[in-house]
């Protein structure tokens, strides 16, 4: 600083030797209170690397003194909370799904419980508000692949579908293509049936009865004589105007080609019998429930 | 404006040390009309301050009888015949906007008056100083005193001073707790200890933050922390009444003697005889006549200060008063002095602080007891329902401000043949839900709209929900869109 001796004129202190658009900085001194501020920050900042986790080192990092660890704080915290909301779970828990639907307050405390549940474990393929996307169906509509009830959403959530659980639901739409019982152009016919059944358009070329007999002999048996769907069997209604992968003809030929199998994974075990309860609320609320 | 310095009293050391000790302060007592101003605000501002939380308002069964409570846990705030919920808390917003609006104004009018008279900083430090006065003499004794060894006596009076002093911070903090609870039964809680801990927590706080920043912090909250000053000196501009000292007048400073000779010569002597009363009064410290500066926080002591020593001397007083720099130069040039307080900024500010209150006053008076919230489902925004019909989901949230239950209908307008269905609905007389809301509180519900597929329809048509009081017939609505897909 000793080159820059100059001396402001109008408040006659020295000068940093600083300026900005003609603006020179005064060289002024701090005020003591603020420099021992400045001096206690720097020795608390020391203090706190000796007394919590601070440096990284090669294989880890320092541990501070009383060997403190968010991990653990979040996992004593989440304890704290679990048994916190203990007393009102287990109101929940012990109250039957029919109770729960009617008592406003439970219902509240369900979908609220449900509701982040949900956004934790369900909307990776759910969408964070049950909308679904192709092959992951929308719980917010009133069409529902294993039943929609409130049991019934219940018992899909536990076991899954075709999740490997013993007590899943199982189902297959079968590859009529790919195994060869239908031809390509029987597999075209099939499809723009299909989609007649649901009153969309079909192809100019497109034989109706010959249509009919080929989704009679192989179709009816699980999706039913009327294309009403089975949901014992997971087989959609035909008729509705819901598809879960697409109503076009390109996708239905995909579908009767190579057959369609989504999973949906069990949840009994890896979440706690009052969270599906919740759960199931939350989903049957949605609005999509029956 | 910056009296230029001449080259003689230009600081050299352009090294200077690293920090600077606090220059003491030790602002001599003065009488006068600013002062007793000051003393008159003090004592409505302390007063209110400290005896409001004690004055009753009958509310009816259930509610608080306090005037004025912030009531966190039932997140309510009582105004006398005010009350306040969460949802209201643009109310605050506006109480905001009129603050700052009304500090604009004083500011146009006069400065940083707001600094020099009811910040609460200069009023506890007002008082503090009162209280060092008082214990431990004027300026000049406490000068003598801060100089010399310290001696029991000293010592004695030093104690004295700060248990005062820690007894006016402890009644700060506890007034302030009484505004969170009903306060004589807080009070009797606090005196045998069974007050929540995070009251006495509380008053802990604000007393040693009071004891600090009145009794030790004291000017230098005005010069280093506060941020006003900064904002203060953007606002501002030249027809601004400011405490300034007219060195049209006062310059050249000399003694009274020399001025008399001058003036017997018939010549212009200046009137200040720069007998340093204005800086000894000074609660920061400063001396105005170095022009307008940050430290001044325009309590107008300096100006009761200067106008005795004026009468003493026989002069005109108003040595310093209020003025704006425009006058100075005119002055000097010979014309009339003019005080502009009617003003395109002014009369903005004045305006504005008139639409914001009749803003508020108007949604206070047409403040509502039964209301509805809504807000539209964002994922999805619309769902296609097997037979292809629409149907969009909403939360519904009810605030019954009333102090009983009461039985709503929930009735919607929309597309057309629109059905509602209400999730949880308590009963449903046909295609009318109701359901019941509890007293002074938020229910919050789920409804869904179906309305059947129109190819033609708008994509998007408004839906009201209305909200009917059975038995009261009050009713409220709110509006929102239902949405094709
Ligand atoms: S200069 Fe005068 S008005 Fe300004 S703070 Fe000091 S005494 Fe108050
Ligand atoms: S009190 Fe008045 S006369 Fe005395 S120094 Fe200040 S301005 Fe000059």
């Amino acid at each position: 600083m000793s080159e820059h001796n100059e001396i402001d004129r109008v408040s006659g202190r020295s000068t940093t030797g600083h300026e900005w658009d003609g603006i020179k900085e005064l060289n002024t001194p701090l005020p003591r209170w603020w420099v021992l501020t400045f001096y206690a920050t720097i020795i608390w900042a020391i203090g706190y690397w000796v007394v919590y986790p601070a440096w990284p080192l090669v294989s880890g990092y320092t541990t501070g003194l009383f060997q403190y660890s968010t991990r653990a704080s979040v996992a004593t915290d989440l304890a704290d909370l679990e048994k916190l909301r203990g007393e009102k779970m287990a109101v929940l828990g012990n109250a039957s799904l029919a109770d729960i639907e009617k008592d406003p307050a439970l219902l509240a405390l369900a979908r609220a419980r449900g509701r982040t549940v949900f956004a934790d474990n369900c909307a990776p393929c759910h969408g964070s508000g049950g909308a679904g996307t192709k092959g992951y169906p929308n719980l917010n509509d009133d069409d529902w692949l294993w039943g929609g009830s409130l049991d019934q959403i219940m018992q899909t959530i536990q076991f899954g579908a075709r999740s490997g659980h013993a007590k899943t639901h199982e189902g297959q739409m079968l590859a009529f293509g790919r195994d060869g019982v239908l031809k390509k152009d029987e597999i075209v016919t099939v499809a723009n049936y299909v989609r007649s059944l649901s009153g969309l358009s079909t192809a100019p070329k497109f034989d109706p009865a010959a249509g009919k007999k080929l989704f009679t002999e192989n179709c009816t048996s699980c999706h039913g004589d009327n294309g009403k769907g089975n949901p014992e069997l997971g087989a959609p209604n035909l008729t509705d105007q819901i598809w879960l992968y697409g109503s076009d003809e390109e996708t239905l030929v995909e579908t009767i080609t190579n057959g369609r199998a989504g999973v949906m994974p069990a949840w009994v075990g890896r979440l706690d019998p009052v969270t599906v309860k919740a759960l199931a609320v939350y989903v049957h609320s949605l609005g999509g429930g029956k | 404006m910056n009296k230029p310095v001449s080259p003689d009293e230009l600081i050299t050391d352009e090294d200077g040390p690293l920090y600077a000790p606090r220059k003491k302060v030790f602002p001599q007592s003065v009488s006068g009309r600013f002062r007793s101003i000051k003393w008159r605000l003090m004592a409505v501002c302390l007063g209110v301050y400290y005896l409001l939380p004690f004055v009753r308002w009958h509310r009816g069964l259930g509610a608080p009888d306090q005037a004025v409570l912030i009531d966190f846990p039932n997140r309510r705030f009582y105004f006398f015949f005010i009350e306040l919920w969460p949802q209201e808390i643009y109310y605050f917003t506006g109480l905001l906007v009129l603050a700052a609006l009304a500090l604009f104004l004083m500011n146009a009018l006069g400065g940083r008056i707001w600094c020099g008279y009811l910040c609460p900083q200069t009023v506890w430090t007002d008082l503090f100083y009162a209280v060092e006065r008082l214990v431990e003499g004027d300026r000049r004794a406490q000068m003598k005193a801060d100089a010399g060894p310290m001696t029991a006596k000293r010592a004695g009076r030093r104690a004295l001073k700060h248990a005062i002093w820690l007894m006016i911070a402890w009644w700060t903090g506890g007034a302030w707790v009484l505004y969170f609870a009903d306060a004589p039964t807080l009070v009797r809680d606090l005196a045998t200890f069974q007050a929540p801990a995070i009251a006495y927590v509380w008053i802990a706080m604000l007393t040693a933050s009071t004891y600090l920043l009145a009794g030790y912090m004291r000017e230098q909250v005005c010069v280093y922390m506060c941020p006003w000053p900064r904002i203060q000196a953007a606002l501002t501009d030249e027809w601004a009444l400011n405490v300034t000292y007219k060195y049209d007048r006062g310059e050249p400073r000399c003694s009274v003697k020399k001025a008399f000779d001058i003036r017997s010569l018939g010549e212009k002597a200046g009137d200040c005889i720069d007998c340093n009363q204005c800086v000894a009064v000074c609660p920061t410290g400063i001396d105005i006549r170095d022009g307008a500066q940050l430290g001044c926080i325009q309590c107008g002591l300096c100006i009761d200060a200067c106008d005795a020593v004026m009468t003493k001397v026989s002069r005109e007083t108003g040595l310093i008063g209020y003025d704006n720099d425009i006058n100075v130069q005119r002055r000097v040039a010979g014309k009339q002095e003019i005080f502009k307080p009617v003003r395109a900024r002014t009369v903005v500010y004045a305006s504005l602080i008139t639409v914001v209150c009749a803003v508020m006053l108007y949604a206070l008076m047409s403040r509502t007891l039964l209301d509805v919230n809504v807000l539209h489902d964002r994922n999805p925004i619309a769902v296609r329902l097997s037979d292809g019909a629409i149907r969009n989901g909403y939360t519904l949230r009810f605030l019954n401000k009333r102090g009983f239950d009461r039985v709503i209908a929930i009735d919607v307008d929309g597309p057309a043949d629109a059905k509602l269905h209400v999730i949880g609905a308590d009963s449903v007389t046909p295609d009318r839900p109701m359901i019941v809301l509890g007293r002074d509180t938020t229910t919050e519900l789920r409804v869904l709209v179906t309305a059947p597929f129109d190819e033609k329809a708008e994509k998007s048509v408004p839906v009201t929900f209305r909200v009917t009081d059975i038995g009261l017939g009050e009713i409220a609505s709110a509006t929102d869109h239902f949405v094709l897909p």
